[in-house]
């Protein structure tokens, strides 16, 4: 029983290390938005395929699926995946950006879903 | 065909590769096959409950829903893990002590099963339901090579499958005398990789602050889609472009475990 409750203790200390954590970093964040930008998926392709948002700022991007089929919307230069269903939308923070162009593609149909996002 | 078959992989990989390991950490485990099959066919039933409802999930939360619930499953995923291994810790050097430490390892061992269940659980359902959308939207799409794409989906499976029992078969021959240290060693970066991926859905969601992005960029050495890279970020949480609150979560949970297992291991009786 002794035994029993020493690993108890133990195993809660992670838990609370945790949530300590995550508690501390939430009251941190709800951070400003500097725009919002909206790409759309049809027939597998991006539409616009090169988008242009200002360095430095984080914006919100959404990502329309007007295919019926699910689409994965990811880029390794953003560090971003993200599934978008079939005939929905996703929301996908990005940023802040160093100037550059930011490769993305839709993992599901990689040949054709390609686009950029372009920092300035 | 072929590009399908990676994709395929690529999501079967990882969860095949946790659970070899798994398999291979617990296998003095009492009917542990049971308790694995339990938690792959629960993963399994919840990957097809997720991708049915991916619409539904992504709109949660104002658009975040999906990250938020992939933090959660990871998170849980890092804590199960946790326990795993810091009770391995006692459990190991309790077994050499003496027979009654064995009946109580034993009894304890229950308890363990569920932990194990509840992580292959959540490895397949992260990976599954990712897997099912997928094959879901080529079986869907009406254009000519549905069938060999389907076959190319078949292989990928394969592929995965047989390399997370590779490295269960491969942990296997590992001497007794490192057997413990080599899976706790797994276990551990298992864990540290999962809490960094939480990290990154949750600055995806802008639930965290990314700190500095990238702090490193390896991906002109090593990509994340090469193999080794896929390998690396699987078993350790490699990532070519980690943003600086996921190496604060590497680190927190690498350091918070092994300190829960020094402090398993030396608060032991020591005769």
């Amino acid at each position: 029983m002794n035994f029993n409750l020493r690993l108890t203790a133990r195993y809660l200390q992670p838990v609370a290390y945790t949530l300590t954590t995550v508690a501390m970093f939430c009251v941190t964040t709800a951070m400003a938005v500097d725009g919002e930008y909206a790409v759309t998926i049809q027939d597998h392709r991006f539409q616009p395929a090169e988008l242009v948002i200002p360095a430095d700022k984080k914006i919100r991007l959404s990502v329309e699926n007007r295919d019926a089929t699910p689409e994965e919307f990811e880029s390794h230069d953003l560090n971003r995946e993200k599934i978008v269903a079939g005939k929905s939308t996703a929301t996908i923070y990005v940023g802040p950006l160093t100037p550059g162009r930011y490769r993305f593609f839709g993992e599901y149909n990689e040949k054709t879903a390609q686009g950029v996002i372009v920092a300035q | 065909m072929f590009g399908t078959a990676v994709i395929v992989f690529r999501e079967v990989l990882e969860a095949a590769l946790i659970i070899g390991i798994l398999a291979a950490a617990t296998r003095s485990v009492p009917n542990r096959n049971r308790w694995l099959l339990g938690g792959l066919a629960a993963g399994l039933a919840g990957s097809a409950l997720v991708a049915v409802s991916t619409d539904m999930i992504s709109a949660m939360a104002s658009g975040v829903g999906q990250e938020l619930l992939n933090a959660t499953i990871l998170g849980i995923a890092v804590l199960m893990l946790a326990w795993h291994n810091i009770w391995m810790t006692s459990h190991g050097k309790a077994l050499a002590i003496s027979a009654k430490a064995v009946g109580q390892a034993i009894q304890q061992g229950r308890q363990e099963n569920s932990v194990l269940l509840v992580v292959v659980g959540l490895a397949v359902l992260r990976e599954g339901s990712e897997t099912v959308l997928f094959l879901y939207g080529i079986s869907a799409s009406d254009g000519a090579g549905t069938s060999s794409m389907l076959l190319g989906g078949g292989i990928g499976i394969l592929a995965g499958i047989s390399l997370g029992y590779a490295l269960y078969a491969g942990l296997l021959r590992v001497p007794m005398r490192w057997f413990f240290a080599a899976t706790g060693v797994l276990v551990l970066l298992l864990a540290a990789g999962m809490a960094s991926q939480a990290a990154h859905f949750l600055i995806q969601a802008d639930v965290l602050p990314s700190l500095a992005t990238p702090v490193w960029d390896t991906s002109a050495m090593l990509p994340e889609n090469s193999i080794p890279g896929m390998l690396l970020h699987s078993l350790a949480g490699y990532d070519p472009r980690p943003a600086g609150m996921q190496l604060v979560f590497y680190a927190l949970t690498l350091a918070t475990i092994a300190l829960g297992m020094k402090w398993a291991n030396s608060s032991l009786p020591s005769k």
